[in-house]
C-alpha cells in the first residue's frame, strides 16, 4: 500500500486508504492518502510509540529538512536524538493532517465522490468540510496500518494539542500519555474571527476563482498572504513584536521619505509572501474551519469533564504565560475538567514573552518538563 | 530518578499516617518530595498541587504529576471521594479559607491529613507577654505584614474546630521544628505549650 501519492507533485512518504474514512459531516471521503515519516525504532513489542500532530500549517516533517519547501523541520529542538521527543527511545510518528497540502488527502486531491462533475479534477472548494475528529480518525488507520495498537504519547501544539485532546476523547485506551500545548478545548468567537478575516481575504483576491484556481494557472497568493499576515499577529505577543520591531523603520532615514516602511510592515510582508510559497489556499480554508468546528465540551452537552470521564490516560498540559489566541485559562481549565474525573494531570504555565509561537520556539524550561513528564510515563509504563 | 532519597523529617511523619497503595493528593506539595516517596515506597497513586510555579516545572521535569494551582480555588474541582488521603502540610495557616479548604479536604478524601505551626508554642505566647509585639521565631520569622501566614492558630484552636466541623481526630502529634516526634500526645494542653508543629489525621464522623 505505501507508494508515493500521485495527488502532489513532490513523491511525499504516504498510505492510501481505498475503502475511504467516514466524515462528521456524514460523507465518506473515499480513498484516503496519509502522508507521514517516522523517526527512530519501534521497539519488539510496539510500546514506544509517539505520535506528534502539527498545528495548522505545519506538515509531517517534524525533525528534518521538508524536501519540498526546504525548510527546516519544524520541531527540531523537541524531536530527535537526545531531544526531549528523544528518538533515541522512542518511536515518532508525525503524518500531514487530513485536508493539508502536503501529500495527504486535501482540496487538491482528485474528487472522488461519484457525484463529481468532473471525476479526477482537485475537489478545491467542493472538498468536504472535515473536522478535527476526521483528521485524528485517519491518524489512527496510520497507527493501525503500522501495527500499533497502543500510543505511549500522543503530543501537539496548538490546532495539534486539539487534535492530541481529539485522541484522548476518541481513543482513549489507544493513549498511554497525552499532551496538548497550547491548546483550547473549543475554538473561541475571538479565534474565529481571526481566521474569518483571513478566509475573506483569501474569497476575494481575484485570483481565486472560486476555489478552482488551478485550473485557470494562477493562485490566490495575496489573499493568502494577507490571511498569513493576519494569523501571524495572532501567534505572537505585543511584547515580542515591540522588542524585535518597536516603531524602527526599514531603513533608518527617518519619515521624509513617503513610502517608507516601518520595520514590522516588511517583517509581516515577508512572512505572507513566503507562506504562500508552500501553503495552499484551499487547505487554509479547510484547515481553519475544522480548527473553528472544535468544541469537545460542546459535544458532551457543555460539561468538558464527560468527554474524559473513565481515562486512564496521562496528560500533561503547557500553556505559555503571553499567548493570548490559546491562553492559560484554556488549558487551566481542561486540567481542572480532568480533575473533576479523577484523572492524572500535570498542568504548567510556562513564563515566556513570545506568545503562543512559544511552543514552536527554545523554551528551556518547556523542553525539560515535556521531557521529565515523557521520562515518568516511560517509567510507569515500563519503558526503559 | 532511582533510589529511596531520604525525606524530611517532618514529611517522614506524614508519610507514616498514609497506607500503602492508596490515592494521595498532596496540596502544596512543592517540587514533589512527599508524592515522590509515597508513590516509590508506599506504592501510592500520588498527585499534587502547588501554587508556585517554578516548584511546579521542578516537580513534572522530576516525572511526578502535579498541577500548578490554588488551594483556595482548586479542591472544588476534584469530584468527591476521589482521593484515600488529602495532605495539607505546613500550609493551613497560608490559605483564604481555611475552614472551606478543610471541608473541601475531606468532601473530596475520606482522610486529611494536616500539619501546621502551633501559634500556642510558649516561645511566641512569652514574646507577646514580654515584648508586646508580634512574635518573631525561626517558623515565624517574617514580618506580621509579609508573612503569607495569615491564618495563624493553636493546637486547641484546631481541636476547636474539628469538633465544632464534626471531624473524627483519628490519629495526632506534635512535633518540634525540625519534624521530630515530641512527647505529649497524650495531652493537648502541654503539647500546644511545647509543640511547635501539630499534625492530625482527620475523617469525617
Amino acid at each position: 500500500m505505501d507508494q508515493p501519492t500521485a495527488y502532489t507533485d513532490f513523491p511525499h512518504q504516504s498510505v492510501t486508504f481505498p475503502e475511504g474514512v467516514a466524515l462528521d459531516c456524514g460523507r465518506v471521503l473515499p480513498n484516503v492518502t496519509v502522508a507521514y515519516r517516522t523517526y527512530g525504532t519501534l521497539n519488539q513489542d510496539k510500546s514506544n510509540a509517539i505520535l506528534v500532530c502539527h498545528a495548522l500549517t505545519g506538515d509531517q516533517y517534524v525533525a528534518e529538512q521538508n524536501p519540498e519547501t526546504g525548510r527546516p523541520g519544524w520541531w527540531g529542538g523537541v524531536v530527535g536524538p537526545g531531544a526531549p521527543i528523544d528518538t533515541d527511545k522512542y518511536f515518532v510518528i508525525c503524518a500531514n493532517v487530513l485536508g493539508g497540502c502536503m501529500g495527504s488527502t486535501g482540496p487538491r486531491s482528485p474528487h472522488g465522490e461519484p457525484s463529481a462533475q468532473a471525476p479526477g479534477q482537485p475537489w478545491g472548494t467542493d472538498f468536504p468540510v472535515v473536522t478535527i475528529h476526521d483528521m485524528v480518525r485517519v491518524q489512527k488507520r496510520l497507527v493501525e496500518h503500522l501495527r500499533i495498537s497502543k500510543l505511549f504519547a500522543v503530543i501537539g501544539g496548538s490546532m495539534g494539542g486539539m487534535q492530541v485532546l481529539s485522541w484522548a476523547v476518541q481513543y482513549p485506551e489507544m493513549v498511554f500519555a497525552a499532551v496538548p500545548i497550547a491548546a483550547a478545548y473549543y475554538h473561541s468567537a475571538q479565534n474565529i474571527a481571526f481566521h474569518e478575516i483571513g478566509r475573506q481575504a483569501i474569497a476575494a483576491d481575484p485570483f481565486f476563482h472560486g476555489g478552482h484556481y488551478w485550473s485557470e494557472g494562477v493562485r490566490p497568493e495575496r489573499g493568502l498572504a494577507v490571511a498569513r499576515m493576519t494569523a501571524h499577529i495572532t501567534y505572537v505577543s505585543e511584547e515580542a513584536l515591540t522588542r524585535k520591531f518597536g516603531r524602527k523603520l526599514q531603513n533608518a532615514e527617518g519619515l521624509s521619505a513617503l513610502g517608507e516602511q516601518f520595520a514590522v510592515e516588511s517583517y509581516l510582508q515577508y512572512q505572507g509572501s513566503s507562506f504562500v510559497q508552500r501553503f495552499d489556499a484551499n487547505s487554509y480554508l479547510t484547515i481553519t474551519r475544522a480548527m473553528d468546528l472544535f468544541d469537545i465540551a460542546g459535544e458532551q452537552g457543555g460539561v468538558l469533564a464527560d468527554a474524559f470521564r473513565g481515562t486512564q490516560t496521562r496528560f500533561l498540559l503547557v500553556s505559555f504565560s503571553s499567548d493570548w489566541l490559546f491562553p492559560t485559562a484554556q488549558s487551566r481549565a481542561i486540567a481542572r475538567a480532568l480533575n473533576h474525573v479523577a484523572a492524572n494531570v500535570s498542568f504548567v504555565e510556562v513564563q515566556s514573552d513570545k506568545g503562543h509561537d512559544a511552543f514552536l520556539l527554545d523554551e528551556p524550561d518547556f523542553h525539560a518538563t515535556l521531557r521529565g513528564f515523557l521520562v515518568g510515563c516511560a517509567e510507569h509504563a515500563g519503558l526503559s | 530518578m532511582s533510589g529511596v532519597k531520604k525525606i524530611r523529617v517532618d514529611l517522614a511523619l506524614i508519610a507514616g499516617m498514609v497506607q500503602p497503595g492508596s490515592r494521595v493528593l498532596d496540596v502544596g506539595c512543592a517540587d514533589g518530595q512527599l508524592i515522590e516517596h509515597l508513590t516509590r515506597t508506599k506504592q501510592c497513586d500520588a498527585r499534587g498541587i502547588e501554587i508556585d510555579m517554578e516548584e511546579v516545572q521542578r516537580a513534572i521535569t522530576h516525572g511526578l504529576p502535579v498541577m500548578q494551582g490554588d488551594a483556595d480555588t482548586e479542591l472544588v474541582t476534584y469530584p468527591d471521594h476521589a482521593f484515600d488521603y488529602v495532605i495539607l502540610s505546613r500550609t493551613l495557616q497560608a490559605v483564604e479559607k481555611p475552614r472551606e479548604v478543610l471541608r473541601q479536604m475531606l468532601r473530596i478524601s475520606t482522610h486529611a491529613i494536616v500539619s501546621f505551626p502551633n501559634f500556642g508554642h510558649w516561645s511566641l505566647r512569652l514574646q507577646l507577654l514580654t515584648r508586646g509585639r508580634m512574635p518573631m521565631t525561626a517558623g515565624w520569622n517574617r514580618m506580621w505584614y509579609e508573612t503569607p501566614n495569615i491564618h495563624p492558630c493553636t493546637i486547641k484552636d484546631f481541636f476547636a474546630l474539628c469538633d465544632a466541623e464534626g471531624y473524627v481526630v483519628e490519629d495526632w502529634l506534635a512535633a518540634d521544628e525540625q519534624g521530630l516526634r515530641t512527647p505529649w500526645r497524650r495531652s493537648p494542653g502541654l503539647a500546644n505549650l511545647f509543640g511547635e508543629q501539630g499534625l492530625f489525621l482527620l475523617r469525617k464522623a
